[in-house]
C-alpha cells in the first residue's frame, strides 16, 4: 500500500464558536452536506478505499455519511485537548506506510496528484498544499467595521522552481525581523517569499515522521510545530554532513539521548544513491554540490494558482464556502425531492432546499441554503442566507445575509439583517436586528 | 547384343514415361552408330557422358513432382546423322517452335545449322535453369525447407512504439493497456511529419493524473520510478537500469505467491504490466531491455522445489550480481583500458553527460595523468553542465563550449571520448543527439573517436538512420524566455509550426575508431561477434 489517509475531525472550531458551540465543526452543514463530507469526497474521488477518521464520540454518533470507502473511526476524548500531532501519535500503531493527513474543514477541488507526485518523485519527507488567498466578499454577521488584517500572516519561502519549501514562519512568532539562516541562502541564493497564501492543511508525510513523533512527545500540533521543524531541519548541519558510517552511528546515539532524530534512510539506499549519482540531473545549478545538495530531508509545496480551496475555520469562510461549494460539488438536485414548495413561492436557481422542507406561499428564497425539515411560512423573504435544520420562520419575515442555526425560531414580521442567530434561539415577533450575534447568554461566558 | 539391348530398351520405352524416349532414342542412335561401325570420336564420347548424366537427371525428375513435366512434347525424331549435333533434348515445359526440323538430313545450309545450334543452346540454358529450380524444389521437398525461388511477401513485425500513426496498432495497444489497467498516455502537440510515427508526450501531463492515488494496480516503487523517468530525474542509461533493478528488488521483496501458482511463472506475469507502465512513462532503453530479459530468465529458471523466501533472495542476489558485474566491474575494466589510451598532455573532448566517460576521466586523473577536457554541450538538455561540475569538482581543468563551436575547438583536440546509449548489431552507435555530429567533425579533422560502452548495452537491433526508431521529448523544452519575452509561448496556435526535440541519433561505424568495452578494445564492426559469443554463453 502506498498511502494511508487520515482525516482530522476532532477540532473544536475555536475561531467560530458562535456556530460550533452547539454543533461540532465536522458536522456543520455546507450546502446541506456536513463539512466532513467534502474531504471524504475528495479522497473517494481520487481512489482511496480506506480512511482513518480521528474524531470525538459526539461526532461519531451524529455522523451519517454514505460513502463507498471504509471509514475507520478513532475516537478521542473531547476534553483531552489533543493537538493534531498528539492524535497522530495516538494512532501510530495503525500506520503502516506513508500518510496523507487532511483536515476536516478543507473544501477544495485540487488535482491531488500534483501534491503526491512531488512526494513520490523527489522522495520527499513532506509535501503540502497551499493556495492563493481569495478575498471574502460577503458581509460577515457580527463584524463591526472592516475586517481585521491582523490575521496572522504566513511567510513562505520557496526556491526558484516554486516547488521546494525553504522557509516557513508565522508573523506571530516573529518580533520585528524576519531571520533567514545563511545556510539556506548559500544553497538557494534565489528565494521567493510569499505572504498571500492559505495553508490547506493537507500533508503527505513519510512514515519515519510518524515514528519520530512517537518518540518525540514535545510536539503537539502538526501545523504549528511539526511542519516548521521539518522545514528548518532540511538545512541543519546534522542531516547534511557527510560523515562515515561509524561516525554517524555514534552521533545518532548521542542525539537519541537528547532529542530523537528522524531516520530517513531506507533499505537498498545505496542502490538508489548510485542511480542518482549516475543520473545527469540536478535540481539546481551554479554551485558544486550534487542534486538536492546531498540533503536527505526535503520538503515540497504545491501552490494552487486557480481552483477552489477553502478552509472553513472562520465565519467568513463558512459563508463563502456555502456560497461556492454547492456549485462545484452538487451532484444532487438543488431542491430536494421531498421538500414541499408551494407554487406561488419563488425559489431562485442558486438556492438549495433540504429534505422535508416546507415552503409556503408567496415566499421568496434567493441565493440561500435551507436545511432539512425547516418550515418557512408565508410571505417570507430570504436573501443570501444560510438556514440550518429544523428552523421555523414565521410569516412576513425578512432575512438578509444571515446565518440561522439549528432549531431557531424567527417570530412573525421579524427583520433580520446580517445577523447570526445561534442554535435554539427565538427571535421575538417584529424584531429588527442588524449586524448582531444572537446567542444564548451562558455561551457568552466562554473565553 | 546391341540390338537386343535396343529392343528391350524400346519395350521399356513404351511402358515408362515419355521422358525416357528421347534419351533412349538417342542411345539407340548412338548404338546404331556404333552398330554402323563408326569409331567413337571425342565428341561422341562427350556426348555419351552427357547422355548418361541426362538419364540420371531424368530419373530424378520422374521421382519428383509430376506436375512439372506435363508438357506434350512432340517427340523429336532424331536421326542418327543428327545425333552428333543434338544435345540434351529439353525436358522442361519450354518448347520452342524451332524444334529441329525433322526429317531433313542434308540440304540444310551451314547458316541454318548454326541457327539451329544457337536455338538449341538457348533451350538448354533455359532448361538447365529450370532443372536447377526443379532440383532445388526436389531438395526442398526432401529436406522440408523452402528457399524462395521468387521473393515472397514476408510479414515484418515492427515494434509498437514506432507505429504511432497507425490507428490499428494504436487500438491494439490501447486494448492491451486497458486489460492491464494502465492508463494510456496521449500524444501532445503537432509532430514533424518525418517523425509522426513516434510518440510525443508533455511533461506536464504525467501518467499519474489518470491513476488512483494510492496506486493499487502498480507497485508504489514502480509508480515512483515512472514519475522519475518522465520528469527526467533519473536520466542516462546506466542510471535508469540501476533504478529499474532497485525497483524490481522492492517488488520482489513485497511479492507473495498466490495459491496454486508458481513463483517462476506468476512473478514474470506480475512484472509485465509494470514494464508496460514504465514504457508508457518513457520508452525503455536498450540497457533496461537487456536487464529485463536477464531477470525474466533468472526468474523462470528458479526451481519450484525451493521455498518462496529462498527463491526471492536468490533472485535479489542475481540482480545484485548483475549490477556488480555488468556495471561496476565493467566500468573498472573499461577505465583500465581507457587509461592506456589517455596520455599526458592530452586534450580530450567529451559530449553531454555520460556516467561512464566521467568515471574514466576521474579515474585517470586520480591515477596521475595530466590532461585537460573540453566539454561540449547542446540545448535543450544542457547536460554538459553536469559533466562540467563533476570534472571541475574533481580538479580537472575544463573548457565549456556549445556544439555550435565544435569545429573551432577541434584543432586543439587530441581525442574524443563518447558515451553510448546502445551499440547496434551492424556496428552503429546510438547515442545522445549531436554525438554523430561530433564524430563527423572529428573524422574531418582526423581526430580519433573512442566510444566507451559496456557489453550489456549491445542490442540486436539494426538501424542505419536516426529516423526509424528514436524518441521524441517534450517540445515545450525548446521554449526559452529571454529578456522577459517568450516568443514560442503559443506555438501550438501557429498551424504550420512544429517543434522537434529529438533524443537519440546513430553514428555510423566509419566515424568511430575504437569501442572500449569490458571485453577489450574492439572495432565497431566486431559488435555482432560479441553478440554471438554472448548468446552462445547464455
Amino acid at each position: 500500500m502506498e498511502l494511508q489517509a487520515v482525516v482530522m475531525a476532532a477540532g473544536g472550531g475555536s475561531r467560530m464558536m458562535d456556530l460550533t458551540y452547539s454543533m461540532p465543526k465536522p458536522l456543520l452543514p455546507v450546502g446541506n452536506k456536513p463539512l466532513i463530507w467534502y474531504p471524504l469526497n475528495l479522497l473517494e474521488r481520487i481512489g482511496f478505499e480506506e480512511v482513518i477518521v480521528i474524531t470525538t464520540k459526539e461526532v461519531q454518533k451524529q455522523m451519517h455519511i454514505d460513502t463507498k470507502m471504509k471509514l475507520e473511526m478513532v475516537c478521542i476524548q473531547e476534553d483531552a485537548d489533543m493537538g493534531t500531532a498528539d492524535a497522530l501519535r495516538h494512532i501510530q500503531q495503525k500506520i503502516k506506510t506513508d500518510i496523507l493527513v487532511v483536515s476536516c474543514d478543507l473544501i477544495t477541488d485540487v488535482a491531488l496528484h500534483e501534491v503526491v507526485d512531488l512526494f513520490r518523485a523527489h522522495d520527499a519527507t513532506l509535501s503540502m498544499l497551499m493556495s492563493k488567498t481569495h478575498e471574502f466578499t460577503e458581509t460577515v454577521p457580527g463584524q463591526k467595521g472592516k475586517k481585521k488584517t491582523g490575521e496572522q500572516r504566513d511567510f513562505v519561502g520557496v526556491d526558484s522552481s516554486g516547488k521546494r519549501l525553504l522557509f516557513m514562519a508565522n508573523e506571530a512568532d516573529l518580533d520585528e525581523e524576519l531571520v533567514i539562516k545563511k545556510s539556506i541562502m548559500r544553497k538557494h541564493p534565489r528565494m521567493h517569499i510569499k505572504t498571500g497564501l492559505v495553508d490547506a492543511h493537507l500533508y503527505c508525510l513519510k512514515k519515519s515522521v510518524v515514528d519520530f513523533l512517537a518518540d518525540n512527545k514535545s510536539i503537539t500540533s502538526i501545523r504549528g510545530e511539526l511542519i516548521p521543524y521539518l522545514v528548518r531541519k532540511q538545512f541543519s548541519a546534522s542531516t547534511n554532513s557527510q560523515k562515515t558510517k561509524n561516525d554517524s552511528e555514534k552521533n545518532q546515539k548521542k542525539m537519541d539521548l537528547k532529542t530523537p532524530d528522524i531516520h530517513i534512510s531506507s533499505k537498498d539506499e545505496d542502490l538508489l544513491d548510485l542511480a542518482r549519482e549516475k543520473s545527469c540531473w540536478n535540481d539546481h545549478r551554479g554551485d558544486m554540490s550534487d542534486a538536492y545538495h546531498g540533503g536527505k530531508l526535503r520538503c515540497y509545496v504545491h501552490i494552487m494558482e486557480d481552483g477552489m480551496c477553502y478552509r472553513v475555520n472562520t465565519l467568513a469562510a463558512y459563508i463563502e464556502a456555502n456560497r461556492l461549494a454547492p456549485k462545484v460539488f452538487s451532484e444532487e438536485l438543488p431542491v430536494h425531492p421531498t421538500a414541499e414548495i408551494s407554487e406561488q413561492s419563488m425559489v431562485g436557481a442558486d438556492s438549495i432546499i433540504g429534505a422535508a422542507c416546507h415552503v409556503s406561499e408567496k415566499s421568496s428564497i434567493k441565493r440561500s441554503t435551507i436545511g432539512a425539515s425547516s418550515c418557512i411560512k408565508e410571505k417570507v423573504k430570504i436573501t443570501n442566507s444560510i438556514i440550518m435544520n429544523g428552523v421555523t420562520i414565521e410569516d412576513g419575515c425578512s432575512i438578509q445575509g444571515s446565518v440561522i442555526c439549528n432549531q431557531a425560531v424567527i417570530g412573525r414580521g421579524a427583520d433580520i439583517k446580517y445577523c447570526l442567530v445561534g442554535s435554539g434561539q427565538c427571535i421575538e415577533a417584529e424584531a429588527e436586528r442588524n449586524n448582531e450575534v444572537i446567542v444564548s447568554t451562558d455561551q457568552l461566558m466562554e473565553i | 547384343m546391341a540390338g537386343t539391348e535396343g529392343l528391350t530398351q524400346q519395350e521399356l520405352n513404351n511402358s515408362t514415361g515419355e521422358t525416357r524416349d528421347e534419351t533412349d532414342s538417342k542411345k539407340n542412335d548412338y548404338l546404331q552408330s556404333k552398330v554402323e561401325g563408326k569409331a567413337l570420336s571425342k565428341e561422341e564420347k562427350l556426348k555419351l557422358r552427357k547422355d548418361k548424366k541426362q538419364q540420371k537427371k531424368n530419373k530424378k525428375d520422374d521421382k519428383g513432382p509430376v506436375k512439372e513435366e506435363k508438357a506434350k512434347k512432340p517427340v523429336p525424331v532424331m536421326d542418327g546423322q543428327q545425333a552428333q549435333q543434338q544435345k540434351a533434348p529439353p525436358t522442361s515445359p519450354l518448347m520452342t517452335p524451332e524444334a529441329p526440323p525433322t526429317g531433313e538430313k542434308s540440304g540444310k545450309s551451314k547458316v541454318e545449322l548454326r541457327a539451329d545450334r544457337r536455338a538449341r543452346q538457348d533451350l538448354d540454358r533455359t532448361s538447365k535453369q529450370g532443372k536447377k529450380g526443379d532440383r532445388s524444389q526436389l531438395a526442398s521437398t526432401a529436406k522440408t525447407k523452402a528457399p524462395p525461388s521468387e521473393p515472397q511477401p514476408v510479414v515484418k513485425r515492427l515494434p509498437e512504439h514506432i507505429q504511432a500513426d497507425d490507428p490499428a496498432v494504436l487500438k491494439k495497444v490501447a486494448k492491451k493497456l486497458e486489460r492491464q489497467q494502465i492508463p494510456l498516455r496521449l500524444d501532445y502537440g503537432s509532430k514533424v511529419s518525418l517523425f509522426s510515427h513516434l510518440h510525443q508526450h508533455s511533461r506536464k501531463a504525467p501518467l499519474t493524473q489518470q491513476m488512483s492515488i494510492p496506486s493499487t494496480v502498480i507497485h508504489p516503487s514502480i509508480v515512483r520510478l515512472g514519475l522519475q523517468y518522465s520528469q527526467g530525474i533519473i536520466a542516462g542509461s546506466n542510471s535508469r537500469c540501476i533504478a529499474l533493478l532497485h525497483a524490481f528488488k522492492q517488488v520482489i521483496r513485497d511479492y507473495a505467491t498466490p495459491r496454486n501458482e508458481e513463483l517462476s511463472r506468476d512473478l514474470v506475469n506480475k512484472l509485465k504490466p509494470y514494464i508496460s507502465f514504465l514504457n508508457q512513462c518513457r520508452p525503455l532503453s536498450a540497457s533496461m531491455g537487456n536487464a529485463i530479459k536477464y531477470i525474466k530468465k533468472e526468474i523462470s529458471n528458479v526451481s519450484s522445489n525451493i521455498k518462496e523466501e529462498e527463491a526471492k533472495t536468490t533472485i535479489q542476489n542475481c540482480i545484485d550480481k548483475y549490477i556488480k558485474e555488468k556495471i561496476h566491474l565493467a566500468a573498472k575494466a573499461i577505465s583500465k583500458s581507457a587509461f592506456e589510451k589517455i596520455s599526458d598532455g592530452d586534450v580530450i573532448l567529451v559530449y553531454g553527460c555520460s556516467s561512464l566517460v566521467n568515471y574514466i576521466l576521474c579515474d585517470a586523473y586520480e591515477r596521475g595523468r595530466k590532461f585537460r577536457v573540453i566539454v561540449v554541450d547542446s540545448r535543450p538538455r544542457l547536460e554538459g553542465r553536469e559533466t562540467l561540475r563533476r570534472l571541475v569538482k574533481k580538479g580537472i581543468s575544463c573548457t565549456y563550449v556549445l556544439i555550435t563551436a565544435v569545429s573551432y575547438m577541434l584543432p586543439e583536440v587530441s581525442k574524443v571520448f563518447l558515451g553510448a546509449h546502445a551499440l547496434l548489431a551492424n556496428g552503429y552507435v546510438m547515442s545522445r543527439v549531436g554525438a554523430s555530429q561530433i564524430a563527423l567533425v572529428a573524422k574531418a579533422y582526423n581526430v580519433p573517436v573512442l566510444v566507451c560502452c559496456e557489453t550489456y548495452k549491445f542490442c540486436e537491433r539494426v538501424q542505419t538512420d536516426s529516423f526509424v526508431s528514436n524518441e521524441l521529448d517534450d517540445p515545450d523544452d525548446l521554449i526559452v524566455t529571454q529578456k522577459g519575452k517568450t516568443e514560442l509561448q503559443n506555438w501550438q496556435d501557429i498551424a504550420s509550426l512544429r517543434l522537434l526535440n529529438l533524443v537519440y541519433d546513430v553514428t555510423p561505424p566509419d566515424f568511430v575508431d575504437l569501442v572500449i568495452t569490458d571485453l577489450g578494445m574492439i572495432p565497431c564492426t566486431s559488435v555482432p561477434v560479441v553478440l554471438r559469443v554472448k548468446n552462445v554463453d547464455q
